[in-house]
């Protein structure tokens, strides 16, 4: 589904991805954990198109198809999902509208007619009960005043929404209490299926006891050092990063 | 001849067939003379520092063009709100148009003003009102010489209007440039209600000059709601001097929707006599080619105990230029006071621009004022996140200009008002999507 070939790319002169190769197949759940700072932010931004980084060599592939060049509407409209670290505030756009918006605009990507009023209301509904939103929630302004916890709820529900075939939680566990952790987690594990995808990326175990991977990638220092399976997440909050980087010292 | 020798000589001309002994003709004379001494305001002016006229006087306007010009109803249908749910004051040309009018002088007066001010039972009305709330200024003075016809509206105490006001002014480009000088005065009598909408729309691409006065009083517990649409062709100037009395309790709100003509300058002043008054001053300029727009708004506050509100939005592309200058001034006497202003704008191009000054002079020491003014670009951040979401890039920005504008455009009260000016905005950015924001 998804192949990164030597990814390089970065900001203006900073180089923040320095080779990183990763192939995610369909039905698989992918954790990716590394320090602050060693790129995994940067990686999500990069498969998801933000143009604010430049990449400047390697590619990344998604369904056989080149992206590189593609802006991050039509990878939306391919079926990549980035739930945001920190979701932008957007006064004035009502979560309603703003969903109603991009369901319809992804739909008149693939040359279908807007989703019918009675229709939307309705799976606003069902994916709004999966995550236990209090409908009064949805009227108001896109994550303006909201809390961390609302905010990453608000994202996991446009996911919901939008049923993406790759999704990028992008620390999508910071700022939540354990309550809000086992619902959001929860939403995920319903929206998985053996034909779509999910890259986690965290600084915590903690999330991988509900959102369980098939595979632990760490990324340090702009590049995959190590993987391994579930177990590997278990090691690294035990024994924190520095004895990966000893590793790759000797 | 330049435009203000002209006018100056056309005034003698009208001048001899005034009527001398009437009350206005001595307002007219005080006028002309202020006109003449002043001219035309320049940049040298501070007031005028950011707006220069150079570009629209340099036009050889007919100052009284012909009148019996009739225009079809098919025609110009699309301009009015509604086809009989409102009252409707309809000028061709500087001329009242009766037959694309809808007037009544039962239980209130919607009428022309040539009418007040020729008829006798009007005449404490216009003793009492005319000129006492128009500027001094040059500008202004120009109008009240040449001042001949315009809306007269008077809604008496207790009167609460069930259908909203249309005052339009239509020019057919039948004369190759035109100067236009609309004069309207408007009395909402104590706990009246109005709604009135006001717009000037050339029918051709030929040059228009519009010099507009509005004198507006509010009195106690009296409510107006004004709408200005200003969607003008190309060739369109218009500048526009309305000042608002108000009078205790009363509750005023004018909201500018400044979306076309080639230069448009607001001078907006409320000045507030009464304890309890509200008022409240909004506007969303959207413009693109070399469209300028300048708001100089005033309030005055001149009681205690009052509240005001501002709240501008601009979104400015390719070469357009926009202003804002705020003026809020608290008079000593004038203590517990609430005025808040602000001023936000989006510069979409390189070579927009925008000149954005508050004042605020208070002499009063327990007062709460605050004023924000922010120029900035659409947030990147915003963008990458909508975009993420599978919304274009057009139509990204369009929802970010939306949203933007949106704290002007929830406070329209008139739903189809609402709907036509989302249709403006939608078209005017470009594109085709259903936001109900």
């Amino acid at each position: 589904m998804l192949q990164i070939n030597e990814l390089h790319a970065g900001v203006e002169n900073k180089k923040i991805l320095k080779g990183v190769n990763l192939e995610i197949k369909p039905g698989e759940i992918h954790a990716i954990m590394g320090p602050n700072g060693s790129g995994k932010s940067t990686l999500s931004s990069v498969i998801s198109g933000n143009e604010n980084f430049e990449v400047t060599k390697g590619s990344v592939k998604f369904l056989d198809e080149n992206i590189s060049e593609l802006g991050p509407e039509e990878r939306a409209h391919r079926g990549i999902f980035l739930s945001f670290q920190y979701p932008v505030e957007i006064p004035g756009v009502s979560v309603t509208n703003f969903i109603k918006t991009a369901i319809n605009e992804n739909r008149k990507a693939q040359g279908l007619e807007d989703m019918p009023a009675s229709e939307m209301l309705k799976l606003i509904k069902s994916k709004a009960d999966l995550l236990e939103i209090d409908r009064k929630f949805l009227s108001r302004s896109l994550n303006e005043g909201f809390s961390g916890g609302e905010k990453k709820r608000n994202e996991i529900f446009q996911m919901a929404m939008l049923d993406p075939k790759l999704a990028i939680l992008d620390e999508t566990d910071s700022g939540l209490d354990i309550d809000a952790l086992k619902i959001v987690a929860n939403g995920v594990n319903k929206l998985k299926n053996k034909d779509n995808a999910v890259i986690v990326i965290t600084h915590y175990q903690r999330l991988l006891d509900y959102i369980v991977p098939d595979f632990v990638h760490v990324l340090i220092d702009g590049k995959i050092v190590k993987s391994g399976t579930k177990e590997l997440a278990y090691e690294l909050e035990a024994k924190g990063y520095d004895w990966i980087k000893e590793e790759l010292v000797s | 001849m330049n435009l203000k020798d002209k006018l100056v000589s056309s005034y003698l001309a009208f001048d001899d067939h005034l009527e001398d002994d009437s009350p206005i003709h001595e307002i007219r004379k005080k006028a002309i003379h202020t006109f003449e001494e002043k001219g035309f305001p320049t940049k040298k002016e501070e007031d005028w520092k950011y707006t220069s006229l150079k570009s629209i006087l340099n036009k050889d306007y007919s100052v009284f063009p012909k009148g019996d010009k009739e225009v079809k109803f098919k025609k110009v249908r699309n301009y009015f709100l509604y086809d009989i749910d409102s009252y409707k004051l309809v000028f061709i040309d500087g001329v009242y148009s009766s037959f694309l009018s809808e007037t009544t002088h039962d239980g209130l007066d919607i009428c022309l003003l040539s009418a007040a001010l020729s008829k006798s039972k009007y005449k404490a009305v216009i003793e009492n009102y005319y000129n006492k709330a128009a500027a001094k200024n040059s500008i202004s003075s120009l109008n009240t010489a040449f001042a001949r016809e315009g809306a007269y509206i008077n809604i008496p105490k207790n009167k609460e209007v069930e259908k909203p006001i249309e005052i339009i002014n239509f020019s057919t480009g039948n004369e190759s440039a035109l100067m236009v000088q609309p004069r309207n005065l408007i009395v909402v009598g104590e706990n009246a209600h109005v709604q009135i909408i006001e717009r000037h729309q050339s029918l051709t691409a030929n040059p228009v000059f519009t010099n507009s006065v509005t004198e507006i009083f509010a009195e106690k517990r009296a409510y107006l709601d004004y709408y200005k649409i200003q969607n003008d062709k190309e060739n369109a100037s218009l500048i526009d001097n309305t000042t608002i009395h108000q009078e205790q309790d009363s509750n005023c709100k004018v909201h500018s929707f400044s979306l076309g003509g080639k230069l448009t300058r607001n001078n907006l002043n409320f000045i507030q006599n009464g304890e309890h008054c509200e008022s409240t001053l909004k506007g969303v300029t959207i413009l693109k080619d070399k469209q300028h727009v300048d708001h100089n708004t005033l309030v005055k506050h001149n009681a205690p105990n009052c509240e005001s509100h501002q709240d501008y939005k601009g979104l400015y592309a390719d070469s357009s230029t926009g202003v804002f200058n705020g003026k809020v001034i608290v008079e000593k006497q004038a203590q517990k006071i609430n005025a808040f202003q602000q001023n936000n704008n989006i510069l979409i191009d390189d070579n927009a621009t925008v000149n954005a000054k508050p004042q605020l002079e208070i002499f009063a020491d327990d007062v709460k004022c605050s004023h924000g003014c922010t120029i900035g670009q659409f947030d990147e951040d915003a963008l990458f996140y909508l975009r993420s979401r599978g919304i274009g890039l057009k139509e990204a920005q369009a929802l970010l200009m939306y949203a933007f504008a949106n704290t002007v455009l929830e406070s329209v009260k008139i739903p189809e008002l609402k709907r036509r000016i989302n249709k403006l905005i939608a078209n005017k950015i470009g594109v085709n999507i259903g936001f109900d924001i």
